[in-house]
């Protein structure tokens, strides 16, 4: 056991202390928050800018297609599909005069194609116009529309699960997020450390220090090492992920002017409700109000122990696989290749799953892939994040996780038994169907 | 004095009690005893029931074709490989490659170093994982690093290194838990006759310090020089055993040189052969049923001068050819699984 932390030690050191993964880990962050703020950023501010011209011989759609800082709209006389762009519009909407019961279409030409998303909006309100026009036509009054659009835009669904007495509130599109994002994270590191153990194996057999070593201490320790010391390794970068995604997001969110930070403070306090008195929530605060709300609704304690579980229970499941295709590859990195197909390929299956149950947490399929220790945890986590036990009972929760235990067991014990006769054996291209001899012949 | 077997030899089957019998058991002071070792696999016998025993002290020369097995019985040794069947006793006991492996040192053919590790590290690394407390490692290696004049190199790293310097590293990390059996492969390929120099001296005063050593190899003159007693295997199985004096006692072919006076020549009559001669020396091989002194005799009456004359004794190398020849030896290499 002091050796195998011995090993465990050099593995982690050699690692934390090379410089890529300094950079690795350190830049992960910094870029994914860059990238959500320069995201949200340019959704402020609009990447283009376009200038309509609009032909309109009806008359009311005018009132609503209304400026926003990427579009505006304007109704000139004597523009049409051969001049718009001489007289300096972006794009020129062409609609027809709209009769009740007849089917017509609106042009839009464009210098540029437009994106899907701008034309959704134009013909969002296009069509909400012809509608208003139409309820007007049916006799209800201008006014009486606009009381009824500010009303019905107050309600929104808000989903709740029941638990017994008490009821929470649930979000399906958080629980989707959360899923699909351990999933995914889980999936990556399965990939990252999993061949990082496979090319440490490689390593010491290629540059055949596995004999000298193995000659102080036992194969199984040596392998054991790696893994525990790699998964280490692994294990402190998302957490140094997690403490500086953490930290620059409360940073990014200084930033804010100080009324929106007020305002998010006070929507708060308040749960949510505007204060009497209270000026108005802005747009933009009431958005980061929702956001932090919706976030707290998850069951977070819950899901981090899962996450950290099926990391490393997945984690070590797989390492043991691709250290156990590590010990039999010879000078040529290519034979991993095709001895890695039978690792990747329910990896790349249970990433498929994991996809379908982010959207439908109960199907069999969703199931019996989280009982199965190859696909369990990811499909697992997805299942997780829509709540215990309300999507997984907690039965379900703990023989996936004794599979898992399991599973693990088995591959570590497979695998070190491949390992022993593998590491020190040269010249020869193995094949699966003799690491399964290696594994199975007596000691 | 007879030790007596003990008891799981009883156990065991298959074991025909006249060979225990008649074997020398432990009657030297052995640090090692091999007893009846096999390993099978897959497709051929690697080492198929050798049994030798290694005195304490000693400088044994394990010697052998390549695939004869040799590696596989060092294996099995270093407790890397378990024995299908058979025993190891060392310093009396049965070997327990858990408690044991700390006791030997092993300096592998292929060497190996981890390329980006630096090289103070790496030899504290390997000490520590043979059992050293980190103080007494670093000691060690400092010790070692001043003998070898490696100071400066601490923190250099393995791939900054040549191939000579390296080995002399590698001799340093198997030396320096002063373990009680050394098993050097190869010790001295690919180092220049100085550092070869300095690895032998340090081999020669490792022995004399108490440390048996276990020298694999084939090059022959090295094994002649330097080695007190000799196995050879060949095909897995044990073909010579002995000191490396009585062995080429035991394979001389009254073969002499003689040198006599130039102008006068001898050739080949009842009682010797000529094989060759070149100038005045010649190679003759006495004839069966005479001895030296017929030859001598011989020369004097036909009054010729004798200057010199020496017996022939075989060269390691060409007992070794000899044994070795025609057996197809070299088809088994490389396919082991």
């Amino acid at each position: 056991m002091n050796k195998t932390w011995l090993i465990i030690q050099r593995e982690y050191t050699s690692r934390v202390r090379n410089k890529r993964f300094l950079i690795l880990t350190f830049l992960t962050p910094l870029l994914i928050v860059g990238l959500v703020a320069a995201s949200a950023y340019f959704s402020v501010t609009g990447v283009e800018y376009r200038k309509i011209a609009v032909i309109d011989p009806n008359g009311f759609i005018r009132t609503s297609l209304k400026n926003t800082n990427q579009i505006s709209f304007s109704f000139p006389a004597n523009v049409d599909t051969t001049n718009y762009i001489q007289k300096g519009y972006t794009d020129i909407l062409i609609l027809p005069q709209f009769e009740k019961g007849t089917k017509s279409d609106y042009v839009l030409r464009s210098k540029k194609s437009m994106g899907l998303m701008l034309q959704e909006s134009i013909s969002s309100r296009i069509n909400s116009a012809i509608e208003d026009q139409m309820l007007q036509d049916a006799g209800i009054q201008q006014n009486m529309l606009d009381s009824i659009h500010k009303a019905s835009q107050v309600a929104e669904l808000k989903a709740y699960e029941d638990k017994g007495s008490s009821s929470k509130e649930s979000n399906a599109g958080l629980a989707m997020g959360i899923g699909y994002a351990s999933g995914l994270l889980i999936y990556m590191t399965m990939f990252i450390y999993g061949a990082m153990v496979m090319r440490g194996v490689m390593e010491e057999k290629t540059n055949r220090i596995a004999e000298v070593i193995i000659s102080s201490v036992k194969p199984f320790e040596l392998m054991m090492g790696k893994i525990i010391g790699i998964g280490a390794v692994g294990l402190t970068q998302f957490l140094l992920w997690i403490v500086l995604i953490i930290s620059l997001t409360s940073v990014a969110l200084g930033f804010l002017p100080s009324d929106i930070q007020h305002q998010v403070s006070s929507l708060q306090q308040s749960n949510g409700q505007m204060a009497g008195g209270m000026m108005q929530a802005s747009e933009s605060a009431k958005r980061i109000y929702d956001f932090q709300h919706t976030i707290s609704t998850a069951n977070w304690p819950l899901i981090i122990f899962c996450f950290i579980f099926y990391f490393i229970g997945g984690y070590l499941f797989y390492a043991a696989l691709f250290a156990a295709v590590g010990s039999t590859v010879n000078e040529d990195p290519q034979d991993a290749q095709s001895l890695m197909f039978p690792i990747t390929m329910p990896l790349i299956f249970s990433y498929i799953i994991t996809n379908m149950v982010t959207q439908n947490p109960n199907t069999p399929i969703a199931f019996w892939a989280s009982m199965i220790p190859f696909s369990s945890p990811m499909v697992m986590m997805a299942r997780v994040a829509y709540g215990v036990p309300s999507a997984v009972s907690y039965w379900e929760l703990a023989l996936s996780m004794l599979c898992l235990i399991a599973g693990f067991i088995f591959t570590t014990w497979l695998s070190g038994r491949i390992y022993r006769t593998g590491i020190l054996l040269y010249g020869k291209k193995v094949t699966w169907k003799i690491m399964f001899k290696w594994a199975f012949k007596k000691v | 004095m007879v030790k007596f077997p003990t008891l799981p030899y009883l156990k065991m089957r298959n074991v025909k009690m006249g060979l225990y019998l008649n074997y020398k058991f432990l009657t030297m002071d052995a640090l090692l005893s091999l007893q009846n070792l096999k390993k099978y696999y897959a497709t051929q016998k690697a080492v198929d029931d050798i049994s030798f025993d290694i005195e304490r002290g000693s400088i044994f020369g394990l010697l052998g074709p390549n695939g004869a097995g040799k590696t596989t019985l060092l294996r099995m040794i270093t407790g890397i490989f378990y024995p299908d069947s058979g025993h190891i006793l060392l310093e009396g006991a049965a070997f327990n490659p858990m408690l044991d492996i700390e006791k030997i040192g092993y300096m592998p053919e292929e060497r190996g170093m981890y390329k980006k590790m630096k090289i103070g590290e790496q030899a504290l690394y390997l000490a520590q994982l043979k059992g050293m407390s980190k103080a007494e490692a670093t000691e060690k290696i400092k010790y070692w690093f001043k003998k070898f004049e490696m100071e400066s190199w601490w923190n250099k790293k393995v791939e900054d290194l040549s191939k000579g310097m390296s080995q002399k590293l590698q001799f340093v990390i198997t030396v320096l838990h002063e373990p009680k059996l050394i098993i050097l492969d190869e010790p001295f390929s690919g180092l220049d006759p100085l550092n070869a120099n300095l690895i032998k001296d340090e081999i020669y005063a490792l022995a004399k310090k108490g440390s048996t050593i276990i020298f694999s190899t084939h090059r022959m003159e090295q094994v002649e020089e330097i080695c007190d007693h000799i196995v050879l295997v060949n095909l897995g199985r044990k073909i010579l055993d002995g000191s490396v004096a009585g062995i080429k006692q035991q394979f001389k072919e009254n073969n002499f040189s003689i040198e006599i006076k130039v102008g006068s020549s001898v050739s080949s009559n009842s009682i010797f052969t000529v094989i060759s001669e070149a100038a005045s020396k010649y190679l003759i091989k006495i004839n069966e049923g005479y001895t030296v002194n017929n030859v001598l005799q011989h020369i004097i009456e036909q009054k010729i001068e004798l200057i010199g004359f020496n017996e022939v004794l075989p060269s390691l190398n060409e007992i070794f050819i000899k044994l070795v020849e025609g057996t197809h030896a070299g088809a088994r290499a490389f396919q082991k699984i």
